[in-house]
């Protein structure tokens, strides 16, 4: 006789008397039902579907539904009186030979073969059911029309109480002071022809320092380009985004 | 392929869910039932004898053209389309009970499969594959379920009476046990 212990019956748990149950158990039981795992019992006793050794199943039943939660084991503890019901009944003495003894297992039996032809069924299905699985059908969904919007049904405190809401969500406003900063042309002009006075070429760099400010460098841009447009210097940039030459224009006439 | 063929596949193509019969023949009001019949005939060996990676299939009454099996994993690990998912073992066993006992009811159901089956009717109500058919007589007048188009469609078959009948079965169905 095999040795049963709930060991495999429920994952992760093991029927460890040391352990203690835990408190909460993910239900992976391989059974569906109570009628499945006194079916399971008898294969695995290999007894007689028709002369079920009820002392010996009772026991077996009620030792694995012993692991399960309180919950799912409902449905089985419904079974188990019943197993121990049919084992009272099988102590009593049968009376006389010659008189019909009607077998208290015989009900069982019948509820037994019944879930057997459905399991059987079951097999059928889930092989159609497989088949089918793998193969795919078109996959077109047709376009559902969208439903009409409800009319729009609102009180006038609840309109109220919706803008109270919003109004509450809503942070106030950030305000930025802007100091207006004047831009010094006239400054960058005589800083350039101070420098062009000193030497005939000048690069962007030279006049614009590293840590100039947008307004300084706004300033020389400004500077710089009606410089040019009064013929007091040219400008060459060699290709986009290279550093700017300047050449005070006696300079390059004289080249 | 006949013009007949040509039309009835691009129906079928066209369509996610089996066509019935009828509806393939209200295609072509001048076609008879048995000129619709060759050509479905047409289009299925079409499939089959040209070597397609699809395949014509009589589901529910209908007809469906459904890719081949073969082709499967490729298609779903290019994600692609995936397949629905299995139905539990009480699913299933649910399903068995109503597909060859239908009307039924709940209590009896609850009675062959021994456990309480509320939520898996439920589900299986929502997923279309079963409906209440009627009411039954007593207390209450208890809810009776049956298999709807979509079971077939689920499972593939043809009609109910696809499945093996009950004295098919290897155990069959006794009133009385044997005589001990």
């Amino acid at each position: 006789m095999a040795q049963m212990t709930a060991d495999g019956l429920v994952f992760g748990y093991s029927n460890d008397a040391s352990s203690p149950p835990p408190s909460f158990i993910v239900e992976l039981t391989e059974f569906s039902g109570p009628l499945d795992l006194l079916l399971t019992l008898i294969r695995e006793e290999q007894v007689d579907i028709y002369d079920i050794p009820i002392a010996r199943v009772a026991e077996q039943f009620l030792a694995r539904i012993r692991t399960m939660p309180l919950n799912d084991a409902a449905d089985y503890l419904e079974m188990a009186a019943r197993l121990l019901r049919i084992k009272a009944q099988m102590l009593l003495p049968r009376g006389d030979g010659g008189e019909a003894w009607d077998d208290p297992r015989a009900e069982l039996v019948r509820r037994l073969l019944e879930y057997q032809q459905m399991r059987e069924v079951v097999d059928v299905l889930e092989r159609a059911g497989e088949e089918r699985r793998s193969r795919f059908a078109r996959a077109y969904i047709p376009l559902a029309a969208a439903p009409p919007e409800a009319p729009l049904a609102l009180s006038l405190s609840e309109l109220l109480a919706a803008v109270d809401r919003i109004l509450r969500t809503t942070k106030d406003p950030a305000l930025h002071d802007v100091i207006a900063r004047s831009v010094d042309v006239p400054g960058a002009i005589t800083l350039i022809r101070t420098l062009l006075a000193l030497r005939a070429r000048a690069m962007w760099t030279d006049i614009v320092a590293r840590d100039a400010e947008p307004w300084q460098i706004l300033s020389t841009l400004l500077g710089l380009l009606e410089m040019a447009k009064l013929g007091e210097c040219k400008v060459q940039q060699p290709r986009p985004f290279a550093n700017v030459e300047i050449t005070s224009d006696a300079a390059s006439e004289a080249a | 392929m006949t013009p007949l063929a040509k039309l009835l596949e691009a129906a079928l193509f066209a369509s996610a869910r089996p066509i019935p019969t009828d509806e393939l023949a209200a295609l072509d009001a001048e076609s008879s039932k048995a000129a619709i019949a060759a050509a479905l005939d047409e289009v299925r060996e079409h499939y089959d004898v040209d070597g397609h990676g699809v395949e014509l299939v009589e589901i529910g009454g209908g007809w469906q053209i459904l890719t081949r099996a073969e082709y499967t994993e490729a298609i779903e690990r290019a994600q692609l389309a995936s397949r629905p998912a299995r139905l539990s073992a009480a699913a299933l066993e649910t399903l068995a009970l109503i597909a060859y006992r239908q009307p039924l009811g709940r209590a009896e159901i609850e009675e062959i499969r021994g456990v309480s089956v509320g939520s898996v009717l439920k589900s299986l109500h929502e997923r279309g594959l079963i409906d209440v058919v009627g009411r039954g007589e007593g207390m209450g007048r208890p809810l009776l379920y049956g298999t709807t188009p979509i079971f077939l469609e689920y499972f593939a078959l043809r009609h109910l009476e696809e499945l093996p009948r009950s004295d098919e079965l290897a155990v069959a169905l006794r009133a009385e046990p044997r005589p001990l």
